[in-house]
């Protein structure tokens, strides 16, 4: 039997694939892998269609409703729940009554079932957090949340992911405001010259230092 | 050349324990020429597959099952169905790791070192030296890679830039057990394969079948045995022993780490990466007499593994084992010498405590046991080095668990104290590892040459260009040719 050999011209074919066609195509692979695959891309731009075509807008932006009159436990719980349907009626019991957008909300409070609102921030189980205590720091709703005063459905504009957290976490200097009530939910807020540039530990406006956890425990408890 | 000077034709076995100390025993028995050699390592690859192969497979299979079961269980259940608790959080997977990894250090030591130190009796065993390395690195890298717990999280061992921004901590000596055991894998099975591809052209120049031409051909990267061919090999595998020496040396050490690193007394010994790379060698020469003396009788290699090549592996265990049991003696000095309860303690309770069963029998079969090889009646009997390799492999794997469990069972504090008892699982688990292990060894004897046949060649009286053949003797095979290690 005539022994194998490989044919004379896989000794050009072969190190011309290996260098122009397989190494680009596996480092093209990986890098869209790497790219693509990141939170950057993936996370960033989930827009779940809700059942009341609410817009933040109108009521964050345009009408300068504070974040707080409907997400009331931000400062004080971990968790910022959605308004009841009795919020909404506080003022849509006197104002747009016959609107035809705002039937399912009347049919809520009528028969006491909740509206099913569509979550659209939404971390894993295993990571641990806690509204309140970015609050007390002095963290505004913008750093996480984006402009939600210029979303008409609320779209997820950041990341969410654990570098993304940790690089706060790291150096949070461009994201601690004024305590006073009126500055943390300011979406126009940006820190000043003097604050970026300013060095040694972040302090929140009441003197305590801020010093946001980066091991393991702080967020996986 | 060491061979004798005068090759015996009858074709017999002769008996080859040379007494005149000024010349050495030869190499290869039995008046072989190049030709019988090819046909005899070949012929194993060439030759019908037997009855016993096929039932020593079947078993070796049934056991890999159970690791495959084990496995499963563990992951569907999670590492509680291990018996690891507090306080020994490490016990029979870790000992396992270390007991495999371990192994792999004899194949690492012949290939390399024994290459440098130009040690021709080497060529016979190094092939079948290293695959067991391998197979032994798979064997450990299943512990460490299962232990994590989420299994498909494994790769989060190694640094990437990923969406966590978070690189492994640098400073851990596991850390470094990744690097270590991955490039040993690598190199390992680069140089073993570099090392084959003169072998594989061989087997595909005598292949009869198309498929077994066509894979072999494959493999063989286009060897045609020029003297080009031949420069570049040689400078290759020079070059991949050089590479794997420090290996040797550097991937036992960093295993110890992940103890001495620590601040565990029983642990925190600066005599650990020497002591732990002696007893590596140490088990892993044990590991290969185990295999080679079962493989030389089943296939009939004995005139090409010869009673030379035993005796001086059992040398080497001596010396080896002798350096271990230096160490278990040092580690007594030091705690005695260093003055602190918590070591002196640690010791006293290893010697007499409550797992004083397993360290005597440690001590017995590793330092004890092996001095029997003083006498050149035991190092050159087959049925006594056999029991005895195998005792060897039995107390390395209780160094292993003496080091990690009876450090942690009893910690700081007397009222977390416990006894560790292994699970079904830990005991399934690591039997099943031995599954794997047969099921590839049976696997690489069956389909690669399992001795180096160039090689061989070239420690043979027909390479010495001195050398003058008689009637019948030195036609040139196929593969290698004259081009002999040893006729520089």
């Amino acid at each position: 039997m005539a022994r194998f050999l490989f044919p004379r011209w896989s000794n050009k074919v072969l190190p011309f694939t290996i260098f122009f066609v397989l190494g680009p195509l596996g480092t093209a692979a990986l890098g869209a892998l790497w790219y693509y695959g990141s939170p950057k891309h993936m996370e960033v731009g989930y827009q779940p269609v809700q059942p009341v075509p609410y817009s933040h807008k109108l009521h964050a932006g345009d009408l300068g409703i504070d974040c707080r009159y409907c997400h009331t436990t931000v400062e004080q719980s971990a968790f910022s729940q959605v308004p009841p349907t009795e919020t909404c009626m506080n003022c849509h019991s006197k104002v747009r009554t016959e609107s035809l957008k705002l039937q399912p909300v009347r049919e809520s409070f009528a028969t006491g079932q909740p509206i099913p609102w569509v979550r659209v921030h939404n971390l894993p189980d295993y990571a641990f957090f806690d509204h309140s205590a970015h609050m007390a720091a002095g963290v505004g709703c913008k750093s996480c949340h984006g402009r939600v005063d210029q979303m008409i459905e609320v779209i997820v504009s950041q990341p969410i992911s654990m570098a993304w957290c940790i690089e706060c976490h790291r150096d949070p200097r461009a994201h601690v405001r004024d305590l006073s009530k009126t500055t943390v939910t300011n979406m126009d807020w940006e820190p000043s010259a003097e604050q970026l540039a300013a060095s040694g530990p972040v302090k929140a406006t009441n003197g305590r230092e801020v010093a946001p956890p980066v091991h393991c425990s702080g967020c996986h408890r | 050349m060491s061979a004798a000077k005068t090759p015996d034709p009858s074709g017999e076995i002769r008996n080859d324990l040379m007494e005149d100390p000024r010349e050495r025993a030869p190499l290869v028995l039995g008046g072989q020429n190049f030709h019988t050699v090819s046909n005899k390592v070949a012929g194993i690859v060439e030759e019908k597959t037997s009855l016993k192969w096929i039932l020593g497979l079947g078993l070796a299979m049934s056991i890999m099952l159970i690791l495959v079961g084990s496995i499963g269980k563990l992951v569907h259940t999670g590492i509680g169905v291990w018996g690891n608790n507090h306080p020994v959080g490490w016990a029979w997977d870790i000992t396992g790791f270390v007991f495999w990894i371990g192994i792999g250090h004899a194949g690492t030591l012949i290939s390399a070192i024994l290459f440098l130190l130009r040690q021709k009796w080497r060529t016979s065993i190094n092939r079948a030296a290293e695959a067991m390395t391998i197979f032994a690195v798979m064997c450990a890298g299943l512990y460490p890679a299962f232990h994590v717990g989420r299994v498909w999280f494994a790769y989060w061992l190694f640094p990437f830039p990923g969406q966590m921004g978070l690189w492994p901590n640098f400073k851990s000596p596991l850390v470094w057990d990744v690097f270590a055991v991955s490039t040993y894998a690598t190199v390992s099975i680069l140089f073993w394969f570099v090392g084959l591809v003169p072998d594989l052209a061989l087997m595909r120049d005598r292949a009869k079948t198309k498929l077994r031409h066509t894979v072999y051909g494959i493999f063989a990267l286009g060897w045609r045995g020029s003297h080009r061919h031949w420069l570049n090999y040689e400078r290759a595998y020079l070059i991949l022993a050089g590479l794997s020496t420090p290996l040797v040396l550097s991937v036992h050490s960093i295993v110890s780490f992940d103890f001495a690193v620590s601040l565990l007394p029983g642990w925190h010994t600066t005599i650990f990466p020497p002591y732990f790379v002696a007893g590596a060698i140490f088990s892993g020469f044990a590991m290969v007499m185990t295999l080679l003396i079962i493989a030389r009788k089943l296939v009939g290699l004995e005139h090409l593994i010869t009673m030379r090549h035993l005796e001086n592996m059992n040398k080497i265990m001596l010396a080896t084992g002798t350096m271990v049991g230096y160490a278990y003696g040092m580690e007594f000095f030091i705690a005695w010498y260093s003055g602190n309860e918590y070591e002196r303690f640690a010791f006293i309770n290893r010697a007499i405590g409550p797992y004083a069963w397993a360290y005597w029998t440690m001590v017995s079969c590793n330092v004890i046991f092996p001095q029997l090889f003083w006498f050149k009646k035991v190092r050159t009997s087959i049925p006594a080095m056999f029991v005895l390799s195998i005792i060897v492999n039995i107390g390395m794997w209780f160094e292993r668990f003496v080091i990690i469990v009876t450090s942690l069972h009893r910690d700081f504090i007397p009222s977390s104290w416990s006894y560790f008892r292994p699970r079904l699982v830990d005991i399934s688990m690591f039997a099943g590892t031995f599954g794997l292990f047969f099921t590839m060894f049976l696997l690489f004897c069956r389909y690669l040459p399992m001795l180096a046949v160039f090689e061989v060649k070239g420690v043979m009286p027909a390479a010495d260009p001195h050398h003058e053949p008689a009637a019948g003797l030195g036609s040139v095979g196929s593969g290698k040719g004259g081009h002999g290690h040893g006729a520089h």
